[in-house]
């Protein structure tokens, strides 16, 4: 029943709108990091328009739910949903990283919506837990989210984090880690493998979900299931292409942190209008 | 004139090079940051000696730790917002306090991350680093210096911290100047104020004495590449000439060069020490040298905080 009102096709369109505006701030800003921005674009998508209870006009409503960027490098896809939400104008973006703009690098506190300034890998799980913790307490019952990379899951604090999540029974919080395969230096299994992931999770007492991170009806029912679980946190494992959407970048490591120039972007957003 | 920019990291990936064929002692350890900060040269060169444990800074510590101990001389890099950021437990309690020959080069020092913003540049490396006892911290101002001063580091036992810049940097020294860690550098000789910087400030250093110059003021100008151990004697005996101290730094000023240079002078030769540096506030992004300006870390700055020195005598 539910799954027939899903508005797939605003969904898809956003996702085409957000994935041009990553590529036109990169190659604007002339530095940035592409590849993690357009893996994670679904992901962000179904939760700012269709899943999280929040309201652009009172980015400090209390009640909001929470999205940590954990992975604050892909500042670019988090700032273009904002602005696409109607957070600040979207004629912004191209301020990205420029010297007195509001969009840092990273995720900043001089920017509406964003809740906390992830950029230093392998924070953003404690700090959503600490936010999920405090939810309990006031008995509010906003949910807490936070986008993790799969590179990410080389820090020891991520694990710290996980054991405490399950420990605290935060079943308000739902972790999605971007399994894209690609960190800095290469492929994740060559650099510090992590495999078996999804086992990794229940080991530490998490419900466990693993969804095509392409394909919003899963992404959308998994985050359902575990807004449904009680007691237990909720990780998805989401499997990505880093650099999704544009041929030359996808699987190439290279994409990670670096732009594309204009003219390219200006021919790759044309196509992508079209299609 | 011919100005030849050079990079830093190159200049390490070199020395790594160089010092690898000979000591097979050496050992490289990377972070996820190796492809950018071109240790990856080093790894492809000699895979059974480098080590990429991923994005985990801590743990990286903590393996040279063990490495140094069964005798291998770990040399240890990524970026400097994250060792020493993310580990000073793992520095203070796994490498200084055993006094362990762990070379720490971290790169994109400073504000030379530009525009990735606060969260990757740093201001409070430096500070944090001299704090520790039996901890070395140098931050070199070119290339050649940066080969300098690692491969004397090889000769000198205990840990080191070196700061290295991600900017392109106008080259000072030659490959045959002698640049030893622990001694100061005197690039020009002055004798109304002395100007002391340390990495990237020490190019707007020498222009700032140029400038100076052409008002009549002769500056002589040190490269401080060492904080720890401080070449106090070489300051103070530029203090006793010119009486009067500007320090150039691109860090906080509170515990960095200019907090070094004031402690050794207010205790042996009190003169006045102006110091030009991060005044306690983070970066933000913007193009390096947008930032250099923003932030006061300029040959102007310098120069107006010597005349200001020179005039109220
Ligand atoms: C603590 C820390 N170490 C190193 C970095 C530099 N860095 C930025 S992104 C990145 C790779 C991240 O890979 P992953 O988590 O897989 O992100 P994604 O593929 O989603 O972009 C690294 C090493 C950092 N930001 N933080
Ligand atoms: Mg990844």
């Amino acid at each position: 029943m539910e799954q027939e009102q899903i508005p797939t096709g605003m969904l898809l369109q956003k996702a085409v709108k957000i994935r041009t505006d990553i590529l036109e701030m990169v190659a604007e800003a002339k530095s940035g990091h592409p590849g993690g921005s357009l893996s994670a674009v679904e992901i962000l998508v179904s939760l700012f328009f269709y899943k999280m209870r929040h309201d652009p006009k009172l980015p400090d409503w209390p009640d909001r739910d929470r999205f940590v960027l954990s992975k604050g490098h892909a500042a670019p896809v988090l700032f273009a949903t904002l602005a696409e939400s109607g957070y600040f104008p979207v004629s912004e973006l191209k301020t990205l990283r420029k010297l007195n703009s509001r969009l840092q690098g990273h995720p900043d506190f001089r920017v509406p919506g964003v809740e906390f300034p992830g950029g230093s890998l392998g924070i953003g799980l404690s700090a959503a837990i600490g936010m999920a913790l405090a939810a309990k307490l006031d008995k509010n019952d906003y949910r807490v989210y936070a986008l993790l990379g799969d590179g990410e899951m080389d820090e020891g604090e991520t694990w710290e984090a996980a054991m405490a999540a399950s420990k605290f029974k935060l079943d308000n919080l739902t972790a999605i880690v971007d399994r894209n395969g690609i960190q800095q230096d290469g492929l994740t299994e060559q650099i510090m493998p992590i495999e078996p992931l999804g086992y990794k999770w229940k080991a530490f007492n998490w419900h466990v979900l693993e969804v095509d991170g392409f394909d919003l009806r899963q992404v959308i029912e998994a985050l359902e299931k575990a807004e449904n679980m009680r007691n237990r946190p909720t990780v998805i494992i989401a499997h990505t292409v880093k650099g999704k959407g544009v041929s030359f970048m996808e699987w190439d490591p290279a994409y990670h942190g670096k732009a594309p120039d204009k003219d390219t972007v200006r021919k790759l957003v044309e196509h992508m209008r079209l299609e | 004139m011919l100005v030849q920019m050079s990079s830093m990291r190159d200049a390490y990936a070199q020395a790594l090079l160089d010092l690898g064929s000979k000591d097979f002692r050496i050992v490289v350890l990377g972070a996820d940051t190796s492809v950018s900060i071109k240790t990856s040269l080093f790894a492809d060169r000699y895979p059974d000696r480098f080590f990429n444990v991923g994005i985990a800074e801590a743990n990286m510590i903590g393996i040279a730790a063990g490495l140094a101990l069964a005798g291998k001389i770990p040399f240890v890099s990524t970026y400097s917002a994250f060792v020493p950021g993310k580990c000073l437990d793992q520095i203070r309690n796994a490498i200084a306090y055993p006094n362990l020959d762990v070379k720490i080069v971290s790169s994109h020092g400073g504000l030379t991350v530009g525009p990735d913003g606060a969260s990757h540049q740093t201001v409070e490396d430096v500070a944090a680093m001299r704090a520790i006892p039996r901890m070395h911290v140098v931050v070199p101002a070119d290339a050649n210096s940066t080969i300098a001063l690692i491969s004397h580091s090889l000769m000198l036992s205990g840990p080191f911290y070196f700061r290295l810049s991600r900017a392109n940097v106008t080259e000072i020294y030659t490959p045959t100047d002698e640049i030893r860690v622990g001694t100061a550098n005197i690039l020009k000789e002055g004798s109304d104020v002395t100007i002391i910087a340390t990495g990237v400030m020490v190019n707007e250093a020498l222009e700032a004495g140029r400038l100076l110059s052409r008002e009549g003021v002769s500056a002589e100008i040190i490269d401080s590449h060492t904080l720890k151990p401080l070449d106090s004697e070489t300051i103070l005996k530029s203090a006793r000439k010119t009486g009067a101290i500007v320090t150039a730094e691109e860090q906080t000023i509170i515990g960095g060069l200019g907090s070094a240079v004031s402690e050794t002078v207010c205790e042996s030769y009190p003169v006045p020490v102006s110091k030009v540096g991060i005044r306690d506030t983070f970066g933000e992004s913007g193009e390096h040298k947008e930032l250099l300006v923003k932030y006061g870390l300029t040959p102007q700055e310098i120069v107006k905080a010597s005349k200001k020195l020179v005039g109220s005598r």
